[in-house]
């Protein structure tokens, strides 16, 4: 166990670094100078210079790097480019719109998913199993921003019962927050549920072949018994998989509904970076969700050992 | 009055019959073999018994379990039923246990579902049963998972989840077949001991009639869904009135006739001292890799025109052996000589096509997508003197009839052939270079007795039209004494004794080939006398 | 021919058709400002109305069509050009530093979603409809490297790869004559289903500006500009709403309808 442990933990480690590298690489290749492109194109070659030296852009690539990860372990993202204040905060702030938004999601289509998906498997070629896959197979088909759209439309513009956009704040409690969260939540978790749901049933099809099924069944299990008690846990070790995978997609999708719903998340803070060319800021946005992807990713990894005993002692 | 009664049972699945007018009962305290080939129907009519069948699965007839017909029971009152009163037995070891499930909780799953027992209790007695089965707690705790059990002790475990509430009646199919032949032994001791101990009847499926002979008080012989002959064990195998009866009993003991050896042996390869290691992984986190030594300093010589079989149970490294034989692994120490000429890991097209080999399963030995003509002429790759054209087919042609196929077989896709059928197209691939040595890995194992013994009469004709020297790799020994005039048997990695088969076999000198000869179950030897009954 | 192929194949063929006619006719032209005859909702004249410049909508959803096929096909073209030599790669040197190192790598693509490297690559080069091209394509190597690999795994250990290798062929050309086309069917089915995610993903992407760029016409922008007039006119986002729906739904019946097909169970069956 800790031997399986540690050797992920040094794969997590590893793969930061690599991504950190790649991503500092790509940055790097980036046309035109922060410098110039932040004081305009009037500003004198010694003011330039002077801010070159203050941002650190003056020395040499491996130390700039060294400096930015150095930075980031400690909390320092750098300063803003465009709104010279630092980097940290402005994400903190962000942070706390669009990784709750991911998080609400990813619950609620585990939630819808894995229940359906059982549903249907216990279901094969029956009516519920067909309703089940028909509602899927067009689940997995609506791009989740136009779902938003349309969420907006009924339930903010016509029913009202919930804000259009933008977003209260933590600070007025967490229900307020919750609400205000639910309508980009739907529709970001019923897309994924549907993909969820299909992998949940096709997995546990899988696992209702296995002699060890027969085996529950000659026991004197029924079918249903059979499916709650063997076939769940070991369906699970797939779907895990696509969970972890999950979250990347949902935080990205995050991204893309925020501008839906107007929310000032991480999404509309790199999109403005993007056109204000405030390259560390988006540098520092793309690490922290690539960060957050590998460590969820880790966290997938870590429940594996939990669900998959060949796992825990083999190692 | 018996205790299990089927009677005129008949199943299909769609359109497509299973079993027709089955009719057999057990006693308590009796066992039942139920025998036949693939596609007999033996298996479909334990699972009719359990109810167990695929859902297009249609039934008629009775099974009565003591009063009461099974067939008649709604679901729910069936799975009251099914471990408390009928446990089962599967092939698989390896599978039938749940992976995420300690053996203990499965084996108190049986308990608990079925009674009022508390948790406690139920452990308890999980324990008790698992040790009855020779699980003994304080080597085995009840929070062992499958993965942590050899195949012989998961089969255990699979026993004690079905005899845990002493059922009237246990099923097992092939129970022992996935099994090496000193496990098997164990467990069919252990099967009967618990049958009279518990007073339950046994119906076991098996396709060996050598373990039917040594076990079951009855026999029922089944054939494409029907039964063809019953009646006592003995009395079915000293008479064998039914010709499929006999057919089966006579595969099941090929005898075929081996051109003799030749008289000067000259080596033709010989094997010195051969290491082969596997790294396993670390044990902890600054532990060092281990070591395991799957053939070790094994040493042996094969002559022209010898057939030597080699013999073990599974992980013996004889399977690692044969890879290494034919160049698919690295030796980590010795060598290999071919003519007396070293053989190199790197081996020229034409050491390769010297030696050829004939694998076990006739469904994964071709690529599904080529033809017969391109499947059996794969020898010939990088050969500069690789027959082309006209040449090449009528070599084509020539060997398919060697081996018993046609000519026009060569333009057909492998999956329009049998197994048996298959495993002639890889022995023609095998013999289309004309090499000098064949190695048979396990080639028959996985065919049926009656298609077995037509494959090994070929490999005896040919012996005489090719002069074949082989190396028969198996775990099966009544076929290796049938086809080889030497033996080696292996054990851990070493061969441990080698000898010409009939003195290893009649007087074998080391511990452990003395073990393997007494587990093997043999038929007895009867010839039978009475004339065949003449089908009505 | 089961009934998912039909009608997976139906609707891919249909939007296939639309984008390819869409060189040769449209009811209007697609650029052309009509701002008297804005905001209309589908009529005779233009079937599926127009948007607030007066464009006639379903002229643009042909044109958008080509963009959302070109750009995920495209996609899918990366990922198995790159990801599928991998995966043989990774497969045919299975547990050898080689495979470690592609497996890794593919781990690492798979961190980043395929709206992150669009970010990164817009930051550094600018939005165009390549970067999604890239984006994509980038996302699918890793996937197809993994299924390639997964499917050829179990193919390494069957008897006949075996033999070949008795006969002594190398493991690029065991590879490419006996792997490759024993997984062909498992790389059709995924390459349907990444098409259909390459339009979704294309759509998303264009939709917050990282893809397609004015004047071409997207199915994503096309419901970027409808955002803000969505209680006004509902249609201009419903109509290249459903236009993604339909053919992502007709991409993944069809790749139902192969794995049915292919499936090796089934096929046996034929035997």
């Amino acid at each position: 166990m800790l031997h399986y442990l540690l050797k992920r933990l040094m794969s997590l480690i590893l793969s930061l670094a690599v991504a950190s590298m790649v991503i500092f690489a790509v940055i790097e290749v980036a046309p035109g100078d922060p410098a110039s492109f932040m004081l305009g194109t009037g500003a004198q070659e010694d003011t330039v210079a002077a801010l070159r030296s203050e941002l650190g852009l003056d020395q040499g690539k491996v130390s700039r790097y060294l400096t930015w990860v150095g930075g980031m372990l400690t909390g320092d993202f750098g300063t803003s480019y465009t709104y010279r204040t630092p980097v940290a905060e402005m994400v903190g702030e962000r942070l706390w719109v669009s990784l709750p938004l991911a998080l609400y999601a990813l619950t609620l289509s585990t939630l819808i998913a894995l229940p359906a998906g059982i549903y249907a498997a216990a279901r094969r070629g029956k009516a519920g199993d067909m309703a089940v896959m028909g509602a899927t197979q067009l689940g997995v088909a609506v791009p989740n921003f136009w779902f938003a759209m349309l969420l907006v439309l009924v339930f903010a513009i016509n029913l009202r019962w919930f804000s259009a956009g933008g977003f209260v704040g933590w600070d007025k409690g967490l229900w307020a927050g919750l609400h205000a969260l639910t309508l980009p939540a739907v529709a970001l978790a019923l897309p994924q549920a549907a993909i969820l749901a299909r992998v949940m049933r096709s997995a546990l099809l899988e696992v209702l072949g296995e002699d060890f099924m027969r085996s529950a069944r000659a026991k004197g299990l029924s079918q249903r018994q059979a499916i709650r008690r063997h076939g769940v846990r070991n369906a699970l070790i797939p779907v895990l998989t696509i969970i972890g995978l999950q979250f990347s997609f949902l935080l990205a999708g995050a991204i893309i509904i925020e501008q839906v719903f107007y929310l000032p998340g991480l999404g509309r803070l790199v999109f403005q970076a993007i056109s204000a060319r405030d390259l560390i800021v988006v540098e520092s946005v793309v690490m922290l969700l690539v960060f957050a992807v590998i460590l969820v990713n880790f966290l997938v990894d870590l429940t594996y050992a939990v669900v998959d005993p060949r796992l825990r002692r083999a190692a | 009055m018996s205790l299990l009664d089927i009677s005129g049972l008949t199943l299909s699945i769609g359109a497509l019959p299973i079993l027709r007018d089955v009719t057999l009962s057990i006693a308590a305290g009796e066992i039942l073999a139920v025998t036949g080939e693939s596609g007999s129907g033996k298996s479909m009519t334990a699972l009719a018994v359990m109810r167990l069948l695929p859902q297009a699965a249609a039934t008629r007839g009775a099974v009565y379990l003591e009063d009461e017909d099974l067939c008649a029971l709604s679901e729910d009152e069936m799975c009251q039923r099914r471990g408390r009163d009928i446990g089962m037995v599967f092939q698989e070891p390896m599978t039938a246990l749940n992976p995420v499930m300690t053996i203990g909780a499965q084996v108190m799953e049986t308990i608990l579902i079925h009674t009022e027992t508390s948790t406690a209790d139920a452990q308890a007695e999980a324990a008790r049963v698992l040790t009855r089965v020779g699980l003994p707690p304080e080597r085995f705790p009840l929070d062992r998972y499958p993965h942590e059990l050899s195949g012989g002790q998961r089969q255990r475990a699979v026993i004690a989840m079905a005899i845990a509430l002493r059922p009237k009646l246990l099923i097992a199919d092939e129970p022992t077949t996935a099994l090496d032949v000193t496990t098997q032994a164990q467990i069919l001791d252990l099967l009967r001991d618990l049958v009279r101990e518990y007073g339950m009847g046994l119906m076991i499926i098996t396709h060996d009639l050598a373990v039917v002979a040594g076990l079951a008080d009855r026999i029922v012989v089944m054939r494409k869904g029907e039964v063809v002959e019953r009646g006592p064990t003995m009395s079915v195998l000293t008479h064998q009135r039914h010709p499929y009866t006999r057919m089966l009993f006579e595969a099941s003991r090929h005898a075929v006739t081996l051109p003799a050896a030749p008289a000067a042996p000259a080596p033709l390869l010989e094997v010195r001292e051969a290491v082969r290691d596997y790294t396993t992984p670390r044990k902890g986190w600054l532990g060092k890799p281990g070591r395991f030594r799957a053939v070790n300093n094994v040493s042996f010589t094969l002559h022209k025109g010898e057939r030597l079989g080699l013999v073990g149970e599974s992980g013996c490294g004889k399977s690692t052996l044969t890879r290494a034989l034919l160049g698919l692994e690295e030796l980590q120490g010795g060598e290999l000589l071919l003519n007396g000429q070293p053989l190199s890991q790197q081996r020229s097209p034409a050491e390769r096509q010297a030696m050829q080999v004939v694998f076990q399963d006739p469904y994964g030995s071709f690529n599904p997508r080529h033809r017969v003509e391109r499947l059996v002429t794969e020898p010939f790759h990088l050969s500069p003197d690789a027959p082309m054209g006209r040449a090449r087919q009528d070599l084509v042609a020539q060997v398919l009839e060697d081996v018993g196929l046609s000519a026009a077989d060569a333009q057909k896709y492998p999956h329009q052939f049998s197994g048996g059928q298959r495993q002639r197209i890889a022995i023609a691939r095998a013999l289309i270079t004309r090499p000098e040595l064949i190695l048979f890995d396990e080639a028959v194992s996985a065919l049926d007795v009656s298609v077995r013994a037509r494959i090994l009469d070929l490999i005896a004709d040919l012996c005489d039209a090719y002069g074949l020297t082989y190396l028969f790799i198996s775990h099966d020994l009544s076929v290796v004494r049938e086809v080889c005039d030497r033996v080696l048997v292996m054990q851990k990695g070493e061969i441990v004794e080698q000898g010409p088969v009939e003195d290893v076999f009649t007087a074998p000198k080391h511990a452990y080939t003395q073990t393997l000869l007494a587990a093997a179950p043999v038929l007895p030897d009867i010839t039978p006398t009475e004339p065949l009954e003449t089908p009505a | 021919m089961n009934r998912s192929l039909f009608l997976g194949g139906l609707l891919s063929g249909i939007m296939l058709l639309l984008a390819i006619a869409s060189f040769v006719w449209t009811p209007f032209d697609h650029a052309v400002m009509n701002i008297p005859d804005k905001l209309q909702t589908p009529n005779a004249t233009h079937w599926l109305g127009t948007d607030h410049f007066g464009r006639d909508i379903l002229s643009m959803v042909m044109v958008g069509a080509r963009t959302s096929l070109a750009v995920a096909l495209l996609a899918v073209g990366i990922g198995v050009g790159l990801g599928v030599p991998l995966g043989l790669a990774a497969a045919a040197t299975r547990g050898s530093w080689l495979d470690e190192v592609i497996m890794r790598g593919n781990d690492l693509v798979f961190a980043f979603p395929s709206l992150v490297i669009a970010i990164l690559i817009t930051a550094v080069f600018g939005p165009s409809a390549t970067n999604a091209i890239i984006a994509i394509g980038i996302f699918n190597i890793p996937v197809f490297a993994r299924v390639a690999r997964g499917g050829s795994l179990s193919l390494w250990a069957r008897e006949f790869i075996l033999t070949a290798r008795v006969a002594g062929k190398s493991r690029a050309r065991i590879s490419a004559e006996h792997i490759l086309p024993n997984i062909a069917n498992l790389l059709i089915v995924q390459g349907t289903i990444q098409f259909s995610l390459g339009i979704l993903a294309e759509a998303g992407l264009s939709y917050v500006g990282l893809g397609a760029q004015p004047p071409t016409p997207s199915w994503g922008r096309m419901l970027a500009e409808a955002q803000t007039l969505v209680s006004l006119a509902p249609h201009l986002a419903i109509v290249p709403g459903l236009a993604i729906i339909l053919t992502v739904v007709g991409l993944n019946l069809l790749g139902d309808g192969l794995r049915d097909r292919f499936d090796p169970r089934l096929m046996e069956g034929r035997a």
